[in-house]
């Protein structure tokens, strides 16, 4: 089933506490979703880039002595790395034992640093942008903003989802939101099933496109982000995704300043919107969005091959 | 052994079994007066009133506190703050003034029988399905598979409603204020569907009988849809049963098109169109 849920507010607009925003609209949306949460969370732009990446999988660390070894040499692999790559990192954060937040000043092909690092075994770059963090793990909203501290980020928009796993396995790899590798700062969430999946992920791996899962969703960020570099802009990109995309959805993809949403021709996948003056919510269910308002509030249903996208 | 089979008969929610032979099961008792009535129908009088604050109750509880104030005969219940919960006033199968002052989530007002019940927010999908009898009026719009199945009554949106809106509509009257999406009037087999606004993809596909009216622009009919001819008898039903709700077309109702299946199946072929019995 899987919860799918976006927030953005308009430019002009004071920072809001956007972490604890989506944590409790998706945490209403837990009844879709329980086996992971994730968050694809935009804050402010220092100047510098945010790489978020995990080393290992949760799971991981109950099944192994000697992982915890093994995380700590694949750490201090992806320093060096970086070092060797010319990438200086301004900061570096060990959110949990297998999830870093590094914040980097650099400015080259983020691509070939990106390929540099996912060499190493057990490494998976999960973001990399000015503004976007992509933070995902297994449990609910709860557990997952309390883990990463997301009760206190600020930030301009976001995306979020809740899982319930059915194609692939119930893992840190196969949660989302994705990031639209190697592109910085584009996300996607999805909720529906992609009947084309193999067949296009084919294709568009013979055009060197990169996979990290074998979830179906990923096919949707991958798409979108060799259209992009085709230089096609976001809304025409998700306008084209409605034809090659087979099977039922409802996606949202963010970029630096921008919100979108896509429903498939079946209009199969639910999604509810709201349009504020100051922001715009929407999510699977209006549960979700009602819980940043404790009044009335104006929603309606996106139609059937609908595509919409708000700016900051 | 007599109490093993006592203990597992009551646990299967039995009153009597006997494993002689061939498995012979009793589910009720005729000395058992509830078994008479019908289940869960309750005497009311809608002069009595009490309303529900549902800000932190659960959507079974707040079904619970309906349940219970109808059994205390209470006709008239106000629920506030439902705050879009899921499948809140479902199950009510006798005559009953039913508020809510704010919107509802999905599957509300499932499976009613007689309430008349005013939304005064939005409901998400399946809203009233298999709905019996009774009326369910919202005030702003409602999410896809508005009206699914429903066999009798009336059910109407002032705002706009999703896809699929009286997907296997069996019967009953759906009036939308606004426009309705793709696959609308779906496997419709009887009643009435009206829609002021637009309609999206495959109005009426696959449906086997029943009537829908259209005032606005159509994007495609789907299979077995066909355009039927608006009569005075048409003209003057939209007239009356829009006024009932305080509901206009935007181009009036002489201006609205009709659409009927083009298609009998065999076992429709030996009864009456629906389009010619009296209106709900």
């Amino acid at each position: 089933m899987c919860g799918i849920a976006g927030i953005i507010h308009k430019k002009g607009g004071a920072s809001e506490n956007i972490g604890k925003q989506m944590t409790s609209m998706l945490q209403a949306l837990k009844h879709r979703g329980p086996d992971s949460t994730g968050y694809a969370v935009y804050g402010e732009d220092n100047g510098n880039q945010i790489m978020r990446l995990k080393v290992a999988e949760a799971i991981e660390l109950e099944g192994s002595y000697s992982i915890h070894a093994e995380i700590a040499e694949r750490i201090a692999l992806v320093d060096a790395r970086l070092a060797e790559a010319g990438v200086k990192v301004v900061n570096k954060e060990n959110v949990t034992e297998y999830a870093l937040r590094y914040e980097i000043d650099f400015s080259g092909d983020m691509k070939k640093v990106a390929d540099f690092i996912e060499d190493i075994e057990g490494v998976e770059i999960l973001s990399v942008g000015n503004t976007l963090e992509l933070i995902k793990d297994l449990g609910d909203a709860s557990v997952v903003s309390a883990q990463y501290g997301l009760d206190n980020f600020d930030g301009t928009h976001a995306i979020g989802h809740t899982r319930m796993a059915t194609e692939s396995d119930i893992d840190i790899r196969s949660a989302h939101p994705y990031w639209a590798y190697p592109f910085s700062d584009i996300a996607v969430v999805h909720n529906g099933q992609l009947t084309n999946y193999w067949t296009k992920r084919r294709d568009l791996e013979r055009k060197g496109n990169r996979f990290s899962s074998n979830c179906d969703s990923e096919l949707i960020a991958v798409y979108l982000a060799n259209k992009m570099s085709d230089g096609v802009d976001l809304e025409t990109a998700m306008r084209d995704s409605i034809d090659f995309l087979d099977g039922v959805f409802t996606y949202l993809v963010t970029t630096k300043d921008q919100l979108g949403m896509a429903k498939d021709c079946m209009a199969a996948k639910p999604m509810v919107v709201y349009e504020g003056d100051d922001m715009i919510a929407l999510a699977s269910e209006e549960v979700a969005i009602r819980k940043l308002f404790d009044h009335q509030i104006h929603t309606f249903d996106p139609y059937d091959g609908e595509v919409k996208v708000w700016q900051h | 052994m007599a109490t093993l089979k006592d203990t597992k008969s009551h646990n299967m929610g039995l009153h009597e079994e006997s494993l002689k032979g061939r498995t012979q099961q009793r589910f009720f008792s005729v000395d058992e007066s509830s078994n008479l009535t019908y289940f869960n129908s309750f005497e009311v009088d809608t002069d009595k009133t009490a309303t529900i604050d549902a800000l932190e109750m659960t959507p079974r509880e707040i079904n619970i506190a309906i349940r219970e104030l109808m059994e205390s005969g209470v006709g008239s219940i106000t629920v506030d703050n439902p705050m879009s919960r899921h499948g809140v006033g479902v199950g009510i199968l006798n005559r009953l003034n039913l508020t809510f002052t704010d919107s509802l989530g999905y599957f509300g007002c499932g499976l009613i029988d007689g309430p008349n019940v005013h939304i005064k927010g939005r409901v998400g999908w399946s809203c009233a399905e298999n709905m019996m009898a009774g009326t369910v009026l919202i005030e702003m719009n409602a999410g896809s598979t508005f009206g699914a199945a429903i066999r009798g009554g009336d059910l109407v949106c002032r705002g706009s409603v999703g896809a699929r809106t009286g997907i296997d509509q069996k019967g009953g009257t759906i009036i939308v204020g606004g426009n309705t999406g793709a696959f609308s009037g779906f496997m419709m087999q009887r009643g009435r569907m009206i829609v002021c606004g637009d309609a999206g993809r495959n109005l009426g596909d696959s449906m086997y009988d029943g009537v829908i009216y259209v005032g606005g622009e159509v994007e495609e009919l789907g299979i077995d849809c066909v355009p039927g001819e608006m009569t005075e008898l048409d003209v003057r039903y939209l007239s009356s049963k829009l006024d009932l709700y305080g509901i206009k077309s935007p181009n009036g109702a002489e201006k609205m098109n009709k659409y009927v299946s083009g298609k009998m199946l065999w076992n429709y072929d030996k009864l009456e169109p629906s389009e010619k019995k009296i209106a709900l």
